[in-house]
């Protein structure tokens, strides 16, 4: 393949994910992710407990010889625990080279938002919030959009400020 | 430059000169310390820098040739003027410089960077030196240098370097050489074989072309004669005494004759023996070969990955508790295969502690000098083998216990001499095998630690949690780990740079070893550091507790039993210990520490296992025991470990079910129950493990 072709089809499989969010529901909430972060979704698996850890991380899973965190999405946007069901899943993740999975209580579908439709969230300061990024508008519905990168990050800042 | 990283030419370059210079250094150390170079050392090192100078101008970095050729020239100097310069020690030091000059280059250039380091400096001092000591000859000249010629004839040395785009280099070689042979009384060339030598052509254009030559013309005349050769690019020609001439001229080559000029192309002669630095390398390359670290790495992945597939092949539930004959068998031999393959692989990436050790010879001798104390580094079992990833880790905080036990370890000459002690200070630097581990002690025989000192510091910085009368000697020496003891108050250029021993002691945490101190006033300090062979694959107990499975380290378990009430004792803070042959031992329930829930909680419906480690003990309260097997040790993911809040938990490992076990962190439960906590994690105990 010459080196230009390898260019067009990386900028095709580029283009072909802009725009494109994950929808998953939490709480009755619509919330999306988009979609390069996203490595795969799997259903619930046996989770084992690491002790000393924040409530929102469950634990850790093995996927495949790989051995990653997972974090329940309801907990760390200060939603009461709820007992796992069958359509429980585990969206696993790839944020800056670190495999997380994260479990919602479903996956709804993948959808394109145009960065037209995306509107600032309106209160960031309100806890829950934190890690959202934007407000997207698909088919009339209100998806909120996540700051991937803050899902792992904020817990360290969230750590200095309450000690 | 365009990254040449992973180019074959490039690495073996690389790798090549690397070992080169390090061999360098040990010598000049070995030399230095024999109070003299001997003629084998110049040689030597004559050599090395020879082959440094060819491979580097190959590769076009011309600062790191040039200063080799710098000092190529200073050793052939010293090769063929045999009595000795007056200042060995400033001879070492320029080495040295070149050294570590070379050693920047190469880390340079192995992280993708140019060598752009200006190397005139030191080649100046190279060259000043050279001329002092050919000035400080000059008197002594003749006398000093070996028989006079005897036989009338002059004997010069050319070096022949031909241009890049010329081909076949050997037969220009050999044209030169034969329109010169009827003015030559005798010659000898380098390499020796020029037409029937298939390796001859690489070799000339890695390292020129050397011909030795005993003839009655003039200098002049030779230069002339040879600058004809086409597609020369560089002739040195020069004159060298008999001796030199003698020693490039071994009397067996001399009796079999000069080279076969006569006989055409290709003589197959059996006995042309190439010369020794390609015997060396020819040699070298049957018995050895190097390997990318990154592919023993992931060879010992995939074995980790063959572990973890047999257990699940030969402990799959669909087959547990049926009695298959043949299957039985059949699995025996797998495992014993396994077994062997792990292995082996384990032993490719075990790699003697000699390399490290010798890098504190370096550090001693540095230090010794600038600080006008007199050091000697002692080695002792320097070949004892450790994994390759262990050494990685322990380089640094080997150097920084070397480093304090010159710096504030060692007491001056004038307090030496005061006490009594022999005016040098010894170091001693030892490892030994233990069982599955490596203990490393770094002993020195100066003041010993200041134990009042080390009380009212660690006072200072509220780190003391326990009265002072309770503690031993043993405690106090180790409070120099806790984190926040060290300060920047003691800042020397060696010592002290913003590492302290806690840092020391997490990098040896890091591959799960533990270090201790002890000292006596007046005799000296001991630091012990225990690591384990190996990091990847350990044995291991797994036991049960509710849901949850752990993992505990063999090496780490004394002895498992069922516990009677009547030897329990319960201290009014809560506290759970229990009496097992008149000692007393303190209970850590599993299921309260990790709260897990299901765990037993009757003492008598659980089993006890009793840990220990560094002469220190406790029983940890599981449900049951699951039997032993071989673990494959995995560090928990990234953001776990980020969190930084697991406690009494040093990695993970997959079962053979697919399930993932915990393995339990002996000395850090220790730790957690050190301050007599024994309920769940507390902020006390956090404080006072790791800060």
């Amino acid at each position: 393949m010459s080196e230009t072709a390898r260019n067009d089809t990386l900028l095709d499989e580029e283009d072909s994910q802009k725009d494109k969010y994950l929808t998953f529901i939490v709480d009755g909430e619509s919330y999306g992710i988009e979609i390069r972060y996203v490595t795969e979704i799997i259903g619930l698996q046996k989770i084992t407990s690491v002790p000393d850890m924040p409530d929102f991380v469950r634990g850790i899973i093995n996927l495949r010889g790989k051995i990653i965190p997972v974090m329940d999405m309801r907990v760390r946007f200060n939603k009461p625990f709820r007992e796992y069901m069958e359509r429980t899943c585990i969206i696993v993740v790839d944020i800056r080279d670190l495999s997380i999975g994260l479990i919602v209580d479903s996956v709804a579908e993948v959808v394109n938002i145009p960065a037209a439709a995306v509107a600032a969230p309106p209160d960031l300061t309100k806890r829950g919030n934190r890690f959202i990024m934007g407000i997207g508008q698909a088919a009339g519905e209100v998806k909120l959009l996540l700051d991937c990168e803050k899902l792992l990050t904020d817990e360290e800042t969230e750590q200095l400020l309450n000690n | 430059m365009s990254d040449l990283r992973g180019d074959p030419i490039f690495e073996a370059y690389l790798t090549e000169t690397a070992q080169l210079v390090g061999q360098l250094e040990e010598l000049i150390l070995a030399c230095e310390h024999a109070g003299a170079f001997t003629e084998e050392a110049i040689h030597e090192i004559f050599r090395i820098m020879h082959t440094v100078k060819g491979s580097s101008s190959m590769m076009q970095y011309h600062n790191i040739a040039a200063l080799a050729h710098a000092l190529e020239d200073l050793f052939s100097y010293l090769r063929d003027h045999p009595a000795r310069p007056a200042n060995w020690s400033e001879l070492s030091d320029l080495m040295l410089e070149g050294v570590d000059f070379a050693k920047v280059e190469l880390h340079k250039l192995r992280s993708g960077e140019p060598a752009d380091g200006d190397a005139s400096v030191v080649i100046g001092k190279v060259d000043r030196l050279l001329d002092a000591i050919k000035r400080g000859r000059i008197e002594g000249e003749d006398a000093a240098d070996g028989p006079v010629p005897s036989d009338g004839l002059y004997r010069y040395v050319a070096t022949l370097r031909f241009t890049e785009d010329c081909q076949m280099a050997n037969i220009r070689a050999y044209q030169a050489v034969f329109q010169l042979r009827d003015r030559l009384a005798d010659f000898r060339h380098i390499p020796e074989s020029l037409l029937d030598d298939p390796e001859a052509d690489a070799v000339i254009r890695r390292q020129g072309f050397q011909l030795f030559m005993a003839t009655d013309r003039s200098r002049d005349e030779i230069v002339e004669a040879l600058s004809g050769t086409s597609y020369l690019k560089d002739l040195q020609v020069r004159e060298i005494a008999p001796g030199e001439y003698a020693r490039a001229n071994p009397p067996a080559r001399e009796a079999a004759g000069p080279e076969t000029m006569d006989n055409g192309p290709p003589a197959g002669k059996p006995d042309g023996a190439p010369n020794r630095e390609i015997r060396n390398t020819a040699g070298a390359h049957q018995t050895t070969i190097q390997v990318n670290v990154d592919k023993l790495d992931e060879l010992m992945d995939l074995v980790g990955e063959l572990v973890i597939a047999e257990a699940m092949v030969t402990q799959n539930p669909d087959i547990a508790g049926l009695q298959l004959g043949q299957f039985q068998k059949a699995a025996r031999h797998l495992q014993k295969i396994t077994k062997e393959i792990q292995d082996k692989v384990m032993e490719i990436r075990m790699v003697p502690l000699a390399t490290t050790f010798q890098r504190m010879n370096r550090i001693v001798r540095d230090m010794s000098k600038k600080l006008g104390k007199s050091v000697a580094l002692r080695l002792v079992g320097e070949e004892t083998e450790v994994d390759k990833n262990i050494i990685e880790h322990i380089t640094d905080p080997l150097m920084h216990l070397v480093r304090n036990a010159v710096d504030h370890g060692l007491e001056t000459a004038d307090e030496r001499a005061a006490a009594g002690k022999p005016e040098t200070g010894v170091i001693t630097l030892e490892a030994l095998n233990n069982g599955g581990e490596v203990l490393i002690l770094v002993r020195d025989d100066g003041r010993g630690l200041d134990r009042r000192g080390i009380l009212d510091k660690a006072k200072a910085r509220e780190l003391l949690h326990r009265p002072e009368a309770d503690m031993t000697d043993k405690e106090i020496f180790q409070l120099i780990f806790l984190p926040g003891f060290s300060t920047k108050e003691e800042i020397t250029e060696y010592s002290g740079r913003g590492v302290g021993m806690d840092v020391v002691q997490q990098n040896i945490a890091q591959v799960g070893g533990t270090i201790t101190v002890d000292s006596r006033p007046g005799e000296g300090t001991v630091f012990m550091i225990k690591i384990p062979l190996t990091l990847a694959i350990i044995d291991g107990m797994n036991i049960r507790v509710g849901d949850a499975l752990y993992t505990i380290p063999t090496t780490a378990i004394r002895e498992s039993f069922k516990a009677k009430v009547r030897d329990i004792i319960t201290d009014p803070d809560g506290n759970e210990m229990i009496m097992v042959r008149g000692e007393c031992h303190p209970i850590l329930r599993i299921h309260k520490l990790f709260r897990v829930p299901g765990g037993r909680t009757d003492i008598r419906d659980g089993v006890l296992i009793m840990a220990e480690q560094d002469e220190r003990s406790l029983c940890l309260f599981v449900d049951e025991l699951l039997g032993q097997q071989q673990v494959v040790v995995k560090a928990l993911p990234a953001y776990i470990r980020r969190l930084n809040r697991v406690r009494g938990v040093s990695g993970c490992t997959l079962l053979g079910d697919g399930s993932i076990s915990l393995i339990l962190d002996i000395q850090g439960l220790l730790n957690m129950n050190h301050g007599g906590e024994n309920g769940h994690v507390g902020d006390r105990t956090e404080r006072y493990v790791a800060g």
